[in-house]
């Protein structure tokens, strides 16, 4: 039983170093990981570099991580799909996060985020098929002072509305 | 470092300073309405008028009203610049030499900011948070230096519990009875942790004392550090708060180089370093042991106490854990003594309190009043009430754990006990004002909804209880339930808060069983009539085929 497990698991690893071995950014995570002496309670630092770096977490670097940091995949996995933090699908090209924080929920966050949707036909936490915009919700990223906001690519926005984020929006979707 | 040097950077810092000092808000909210900008324009402006040698633009923390930013305050004309911009920039500038300033102005001295009382914000929007020598000039460190070389350990943990400071992260322990127990428990190696995962949605205080005035926490937690007896400390921030882990890792990086962090701390034998650990997304996390948890790289997820954190904590050493604005409170109490600490505030709650106010209000932001202020004085007097001549339903304190306290209750003293007493909590210090047109349902639900996907999922009550309460009062709000339904949720809400495991889900019923107890006719108005009667005698029973 053990040995018919370990032989494709063995091969997994090696493809794992393989792929790893043609790509620059597995090097700068290896020396991110090195940097933290491969501690393994530095997984998290670890995952939110790796999300940095590659933009989402897919099986493969998920394996090599757990390789380099001698943890079992299972504990890496774990951790991954445990923080919201962290995604495991390729996201859009734009990302529109939408606060749903209490205070930007009672100005009409969700009337935003409905508007989108229906607008785009994307769910919070999808992708377009075209793969141009990301609609994401976060829990309330301190910016209560100025609600409702959206967070267009990175960048705060005060006081949006479902006119506005539409607007911004179809920026990015003509071009 | 010696003292020496501390008091020479400090008079040297107050010696280098201009005449005119100009402060432009560089807190999260400003800056997403584009304060640097105003910043650059306003540097811009000085040195085409000539006046570097006169005039200084210095980049600051919060300024507590968030609605109008960006701010920018010139004190030498006493004056409140708000909703900047880069064009309206310049003529700040201008009237500094007699001019028209175009920029609309604010009364420095309206209640909003009149009637705070700051410790924790005492050098919000005065120090540059990202300038070390700036925090030193406002009696920075001194209270760590005086700790080390003129007290013991035991010293410092008494004079925590003198002063009465409680825990500002919600639940309100004794402080320095936290800091004796990790001081007394046996172990070589001790941890002190910063809890600055400010999950309530509807807060951000902690997130505007780490952008504003990161070096007290730092300061604040070495003197933890010192009292207990650890050599490590680690600061647990969100990772929604890239400005916050900015300024940090700046200070962090600063004071070391000062040797006021690291090894040898002011030429004492004792050592402290911090280390930032970002957080990757999870309520649960707030908990100390879930917190812990994922310090050491694992999914958060709490576990039973005890044995507490104090005793058995990270990487089962004894740790002490408090929340940022605790440990921002630490060094003004050791500068000011106990006793000037303890006379403000109610018996039993002792200083000030910081909180975030945001929703249907007309001043949305930050503001530290005395424990025991009113209520009313907070939302009405100093928030302005609701805008647009809307009137205020409810309050909510606590966020996800806390309740909704009625207008009616608008009177309450704001402390620990007061609150509790209503239903809700004191919680971090978020305050969510909601106007009439709020339907206090959808705000049940939404908390509701909140709770069960934060879940962590490791203990039934709150893994199943949240999902089972949510549909019910998905129901409710979507007119599909009875009376019945009503009473089952009621026991539920009962189950889930005396049988979960931590305290998301003990506290997880609270915004519905406080609504149900201050708005039960709104919940009522959406029942439907039972088909099977009142007591469902009507209903045939289940048979078997």
């Amino acid at each position: 039983m053990n040995a018919c497990v370990a032989k494709p698991q063995k091969k997994r690893i090696q493809a794992v170093l393989e792929h790893a071995s043609g790509d620059k950014r597995f090097k700068i995570l290896e020396v991110h990981m090195k940097k933290h002496q491969f501690r393994q309670d530095a997984l998290i630092e670890v995952l939110h570099k790796a999300q940095e770096l590659f933009g989402y977490l897919e099986d493969d670097l998920l394996l090599f991580v757990s390789i380099k940091l001698k943890l079992p995949p299972s504990r890496v996995y774990g951790v991954a799909t445990f923080y919201h933090f962290f995604q495991l699908k390729p996201q859009g090209e734009h990302a529109c996060v939408v606060c749903m924080g209490t205070a930007c929920y009672v100005k009409g966050a969700d009337k935003i985020i409905d508007a989108i949707t229906l607008k785009h036909k994307v769910r919070p936490g999808e992708t377009t098929p075209d793969n141009k915009l990301s609609l994401l919700t976060a829990r309330c990223i301190g910016a209560c002072g100025i609600a409702p906001a959206v967070v267009y690519d990175g960048t705060v926005t005060p006081r949006a509305t479902p006119q506005s984020a539409l607007e911004q929006i179809n920026q990015w979707m003509t071009k | 470092m010696i003292l020496n040097d501390l008091i020479q950077t400090k008079e040297k810092e107050q010696a280098g300073r201009k005449k005119i000092v100009l402060r432009c808000c560089m807190a999260a909210g400003c800056m997403s309405t584009d304060s640097k900008g105003v910043k650059e324009q306003l540097e811009k402006a000085v040195a085409d008028a000539g006046l570097q040698n006169e005039v200084e633009v210095r980049g600051v923390g919060c300024m507590k009203l968030c609605c109008e930013g960006p701010l920018v305050a010139d004190d030498s004309k006493n004056a409140l610049y708000v909703k900047v911009n880069a064009e309206n920039a310049p003529s700040i500038i201008a009237a500094l030499k007699g001019g028209q300033a175009t920029a609309p102005q604010t009364d420095p001295n309206a209640p909003f900011f009149a009637k705070q009382f700051a410790i924790v914000l005492a050098n919000s929007g005065v120090v540059d948070p990202e300038r070390i020598e700036s925090y030193i000039a406002a009696d920075g460190y001194q209270a760590l230096h005086e700790a080390l070389h003129e007290m013991t350990p035991k010293e410092v943990v008494d004079t925590m519990v003198k002063c009465g400071l409680r825990g500002r992260g919600g639940a309100g322990f004794p402080t320095g009875l936290k800091w004796g127990t990790v001081a007394k428990s046996p172990g070589a190696k001790k941890y002190v942790i910063c809890n600055a995962d400010e999950g309530d949605p509807g807060a951000f205080m902690d997130r505007s004392v780490l952008e504003s005035d990161p070096h007290s926490v730092l300061e604040g937690m070495a003197i933890a550090a010192y009292a207990v007896g650890a050599d490590q400390g680690y600061i647990y921030v969100r990772a929604e708060y890239p400005l916050a882990i900015a300024r940090l890792q700046i200070a962090i990086k600063q004071a070391k180089q000062l040797g006021l962090l690291g090894s040898g701390i002011f030429e004492s034998p004792f050592n402290f370093n911090v280390d930032l650990r970002i957080g990757a997304g999870a309520f649960v996390c707030g908990e100390e042991t879930a917190l812990m948890s994922s310090v050491e790289g694992k999914r958060g997820v709490p576990r039973p106490r005890p044995p507490f954190p104090a005793e058995s904590g990270l990487f089962g050493c004894p740790t002490l854990l408090n929340n940022v604005e605790t440990f921002a409170n630490v060094p003004t109490i050791y500068r000011k003594g106990a006793d000037w600490f303890a006379a403000i505030g109610t018996e039993k709650s002792k200083g000030t309190k910081v909180f975030a106010l945001a929703g249907k209000i007309k001043n949305t932001g930050l503001l530290e009043v005395p424990m025991g202020t009113p209520l009313r004085q907070i939302v009405e007097e100093m928030g302005g009430g609701a805008p647009d001549g809307g009137t205020i339903k409810a309050v909510q304190t606590g966020g996800p754990s806390g309740g909704c306290i009625p207008s009616q209750h608008l009177d309450t003293p704001v402390d620990y006990e007061s609150l509790g007493k209503l239903g809700s909590i004191m919680g971090s210090g978020g305050m969510i004002v909601m106007d009439e047109t709020t339907n206090m349902v959808e705000i049940a639900r939404f908390f509701m909804e909140f709770c069960m996907d934060e879940s962590c999922g490791k203990c039934v009550p709150c893994r199943a209880g949240t999902v089972q309460m949510h549909h019910l009062l998905d129901q409710i709000a979507n007119r599909q339930a009875t009376h019945r339904d009503l009473a089952k949720l009621e026991e539920l809400c009962d189950l889930v808060r005396n049988t979960s495991l931590c305290g998301l889900g003990q506290t997880a019923p609270n915004p519905t069983l406080s609504t149900l107890r201050f708005f039960r006719n709104e919940y009522e108005a959406l029942l439907q009539s039972d088909p099977y009667g009142p007591n469902g005698a009507a209903r045939k029973p289940i048979t078997t085929a």
